[in-house]
């Protein structure tokens, strides 16, 4: 089976590298799925989970938000943040979703922390999916 | 003279202080060494972003986005300074400060031209006392540290410079040059004029510029990007400051430790005249003594 370099970057340092089948992503227009040979492209993530699947076991990264960058032998995944469901702090995200939570039932639609506790909140439940492997 | 107590404590106390300076010297070493980990690891991502902001700024004449292109009048314009927490560095933090005085002088008339970005406690105090305008005050970073420390500090000067708070950006820091060398370093951040025109690094391989297809589109793509990469910029900025800052704490305190040595030097031999004149003052006694009773 043909196989593609793929790569997840942060800025704190690189989260995986290597050969994979295929690559599943959450872009803005929806899911995604890159395959060995696939055209150049670059597109913009949500926040959401990358399914990588190497030697048919499937194995899932929280990403927040940033890009991806595709070439024909090779996937990079740029996000501020990603995470390995062993590397998500369980307890930590539960805590955020709760106050993001909290937040969205004060603040006013409109409101600029609406944003941002809907982000939190996004981000939150992203990492609670992943860690308990639901997607 | 002093007598042979008193210099026997100052060795014993300069003994102590050349103890403490010995130990800073090797933390900061190791936390050079962590420091510089961090930077390597960090270097991919900008690199990257920087290698796809490019392709599409070559790729598509028609792409401008308002981040890349000068403003035409420059009403105020931001500085991001970089210091750190604490002293005991050398002259990490007053070189640093001294430069963006004289640029800030230099550049503007008046307090309304400018607006300073502080990071670090040291740079914070020394704006503070002179009543220049701070915007924005990060203190107590890690010393590793991670980008979530300074993402909301980072996304809110861009979100200046998009609201033409600012209309221009620079980040003044120390570049780590090597472990006993640091340059005091301006360098400008928004707009990205450099990218726009092709100019540094990555116009000399023009091969790796890549005809990629959009998705959605290349305008929507860099209105993502560069403030992704702006940020990211500050983050590595802010990592090369805290790498330099180790090497010149290194330096310092190697210093201070050999002029410890010096010292003790000194001293142990001014004691030892001190106690050989002494012995023979005592000597000189008895015999004169002696004498004097036959």
């Amino acid at each position: 089976m043909k196989t593609m370099q793929t790569n997840v970057v942060t800025p704190d340092g690189s989260v995986y590298s290597g050969e994979t089948e295929m690559v599943s992503v959450k872009a803005y227009e929806g899911e995604l799925g890159i395959l060995p040979g696939h055209l150049p492209l670059v597109t913009p993530l949500t926040v959401g989970a990358i399914r990588i699947k190497k030697d048919s076991k499937v194995e899932l990264i929280a990403v927040s938000g940033g890009f991806m960058e595709v070439r024909s032998d090779e996937v990079n995944i740029l996000a501020e943040s990603a995470e390995r469901p062993s590397n998500i702090d369980i307890t930590r995200a539960r805590a955020a979703k709760e106050r993001a939570e909290r937040r969205l039932e004060e603040a006013k639609r409109d409101n600029i922390d609406f944003k941002r506790a809907e982000m939190a909140l996004k981000r939150a439940v992203n990492r609670l999916e992943v860690s308990e492997n639901k997607m | 003279m002093a007598s042979l107590k008193d210099i026997k404590t100052r060795i014993g106390s300069t003994k102590k202080t050349k103890q403490i300076t010995k130990a800073m010297e090797m933390v900061s070493a190791a936390k050079l060494n962590r420091a510089q980990g961090k930077a390597e690891a960090f270097q991919p991502y900008t690199d990257k972003i920087r290698e796809v902001v490019s392709s599409i700024a070559a790729g598509s004449d028609d792409v401008s986005h308002p981040m890349l292109t000068d403003r035409e009048k420059v009403k105020k314009t931001g500085y991001i300074v970089i210091t750190s927490d604490r002293g005991l560095c050398g002259a990490y933090n007053s070189g640093l400060l001294r430069e963006t005085m004289r640029t800030i002088n230099k550049r503007h008339k008046s307090t309304d031209e400018y607006g300073l970005i502080v990071m670090g406690r040291v740079g914070r105090d020394f704006f503070k006392k002179r009543n220049m305008p701070i915007f924005q005050e990060i203190i107590g970073l890690p010393d590793q540290p991670d980008y979530t420390d300074i993402k909301s500090i980072a996304s809110t000067t861009v979100q200046m410079f998009e609201d033409e708070l600012f209309d221009e950006v620079y980040i003044h820091f120390n570049h780590f040059v090597s472990a006993i060398s640091q340059q005091v370093t301006e360098s400008k951040l928004l707009p990205l004029t450099d990218i726009a025109e092709g100019e540094g690094e990555e116009s000399q391989t023009p091969a790796r510029v890549m005809d990629y297809i959009y998705e959605p589109d290349a305008g929507t793509i860099l209105e993502q990007l560069l403030p992704h990469y702006a940020e990211s910029l500050i983050f590595g900025a802010l990592l090369d400051g805290k790498a330099s800052e180790f090497g010149a704490r290194m330096s310092a305190m190697r210093s201070a430790t050999d002029n410890a040595d010096n010292m003790i030097g000194e001293l142990t031999l001014k004691y030892n005249r001190a106690r050989q004149a002494a012995i023979t003052q005592e000597i000189n006694e008895i015999v004169g003594g002696a004498s004097a009773q036959n």
